[in-house]
């Protein structure tokens, strides 16, 4: 349904998207992630033809955005990350023009049915007479998913449709996506993981511009996540601990935390694998005589694993995560 | 093209400004049909259409400065740019929206000539010859204007942008006497919008002259749509 080719996109000296390249099939619902600045919107300004690529190639339904913008266009509904519309217009007179903008629906009765429709769907119903200004953000927002729905497009290209939304109107627009997602190919971009992965089946990690990841979210997440980490407070000196520590096979690494009971000492460890540590580490300062105090497994949380997928793993990182598991 | 169209001109009539451009575009035409053919008891309208060139090129900056401008500010170009409409027929539309609220703003100007072939004879050619300069005049200023609203977020800018132009266009006869190069005199000359615009208050319509303006209309088209399309590449 969509395929995006060697993608590049430069502004002056710095390179926005560099290489971008993958395919959306029929009816699969993508999450576009990455840090703010990691190249998303620029993507989605590229798929929309806002933008013109400075190097390769988007096809929408067969047909080249550069070739045969028109066509590629009409089987596309976006909504912006920032929805602007016309001050001086109502809802219904808005989707009308939205309608005449994308030349679909000629037949009076059969447009005013189809704008009726989209507006029930997306809970617009009562307020097609009023000005889009003077809305709230939520039904601005709605609005703006409306105008995308117009023509039934093939592709809806969403950017960061929930920014700025209380947590009941997130929970209406990642329903209105669900929903949509069961009659078209949806492309979701956002920078909060627990949003792509309430609502998308599929993650594409951008950062700096390319691709860092791609595949089913769940797989992509248990991935990222999926690294042993555990938290242990042991008694005795230092250096003795570290000694254990840096003996225990498999060579995990370790950072020391601040937080600690005096004469005791609190340790993080990281596996390089999926491997379970805490068997080795018990054994370790078993064999060493010196107390073992505590042992915390950890989960990684979804924010520190978004920073592993978009390769910010730094001490930011390790401070992002989550509660452990005694 | 035509949903770009109705929805600019609509919104003319959804603002006051719309109504504000008619009334004054309307006023200055009473005001001079008054003073010229009224009070001074004769049917020929040139006088009127002469001074309604200044006036005209006053008003346009005002009908043409949001046009673009806005657009671009507030980011409903989004819209418009992923819409599978072109670049051009996205000019179009806001172009011949603000054509058409210009034709009827100078209207005016035959409603008074209807009323005047009461009481005289109106030498209808000399009438239809100026109308259709002034139409012209309007062609040419329009696409210049909105040209300008395409290459700044501000209406302010955009509108003094267009008075300044209009100042020059106004002011290039008296220039082309002052300079002494041959060939700026020569240029100065050619681009004269009055010089143009003379003619058809005689009710002479010169096939050079109606090209010229179509031509100038046609050049900041193109230049407004280039503008949309740079800024798509850049």
């Amino acid at each position: 349904m969509l395929e995006v080719k060697g993608l590049v996109k430069k502004y002056g000296d710095k390179t926005a998207i560099n290489g971008l390249s993958f395919q959306v099939a029929k009816g699969e619902v993508v999450g576009l992630l990455g840090l703010n600045g990691a190249g998303k919107s620029t993507t989605m300004n590229c798929i929309t033809g806002y933008i013109a690529p400075t190097a390769g190639s988007v096809t929408v339904d067969g047909h080249d955005l550069l070739k045969e913008p028109d066509k590629a266009k009409r089987v596309i509904g976006y909504l912006p990350e920032v929805f602007s519309f016309y001050p001086d217009m109502k809802v219904y007179e808005y989707l009308n023009f939205v309608c005449d903008l994308k030349g679909v629906f000629r037949n009076q009765r059969q447009r005013r049915e189809h704008i009726l429709a989209v507006c029930g769907r997306v809970g617009l119903s009562e307020l097609t007479g009023r000005m889009i200004r003077n809305l709230s953000k939520g039904y601005k927002q709605r609005v703006g998913f409306a105008q995308a729905l117009i023509g039934n497009p093939g592709v809806l290209i969403l950017d960061e449709p929930t920014v700025g939304l209380d947590p009941s109107q997130i929970i209406e627009i990642r329903q209105l996506i669900r929903e949509s997602g069961k009659e078209s190919t949806i492309i979701v971009s956002s920078h909060i993981l627990s949003e792509i992965q309430a609502i998308c089946s599929r993650i594409i990690v951008i950062h700096d511009g390319q691709i860092a990841a791609d595949g089913p979210t769940e797989q992509v997440i248990r991935e990222a996540a999926g690294r042993a980490e555990l938290v242990i407070r042991a008694k005795g000196p230092e250096t003795r601990i570290e000694k254990v520590l840096s003996e225990i096979p498999g060579s995990p690494r370790f950072v020391r935390l601040p937080e600690a009971e005096e004469g005791t000492s609190e340790y993080q460890l990281t596996g390089n694998g999926q491997e379970d540590l805490r068997e080795a580490v018990f054994q370790a300062f078993a064999a060493s005589g010196l107390v073992l105090l505590q042992i915390c497994s950890r989960e990684a949380s979804l924010e520190h694993t978004f920073l592993h997928l978009t390769g910010q793993d730094s001490k930011e990182a390790e401070a992002a995560f989550g509660k452990g598991e005694q | 093209m035509a949903a770009i169209f109705k929805r600019e001109f609509r919104a003319y009539f959804h603002t006051p400004l719309g109504y504000v451009i008619l009334a004054v575009a309307y006023f200055f035409t009473g005001y001079y049909f008054f003073t010229y053919n009224i009070y001074g008891g004769t049917t020929d309208f040139t006088q009127l259409y002469s001074l309604l060139f200044s006036v005209v090129l006053f008003l346009i900056p005002v009908l043409t400065m949001r046009l673009m401008s806005e657009e671009k500010k507030s980011r409903t170009d989004q819209l418009l740019l992923t819409a599978p409409v072109s670049r051009f027929g996205i000019i179009l539309g806001k172009y011949l929206s603000a054509l058409c609220v210009f034709l009827i703003a100078i209207a005016g100007t035959l409603v008074t000539a209807v009323i005047a072939s009461f009481y005289g004879k109106v030498d209808w050619p000399c009438v239809i010859g100026n109308f259709l300069g002034l139409f012209l005049l309007g062609v040419a200023q329009i696409a210049i204007c909105l040209f300008l609203s395409s290459i700044t977020e501000s209406q302010v800018i955009a509108a003094v942008l267009g008075f300044a132009v209009s100042l020059f266009l106004m002011l290039v006869d008296a220039v082309s006497y002052v300079v002494r190069s041959r060939v700026l005199q020569n240029l100065f000359e050619y681009i004269s919008f009055n010089e143009r615009y003379s003619p058809f208050t005689l009710g002479i319509v010169e096939l050079k002259n109606v090209v010229f303006f179509l031509s100038v209309a046609a050049l900041f088209c193109a230049f407004s749509t280039a503008v949309l399309e740079h800024r798509r590449w850049s």
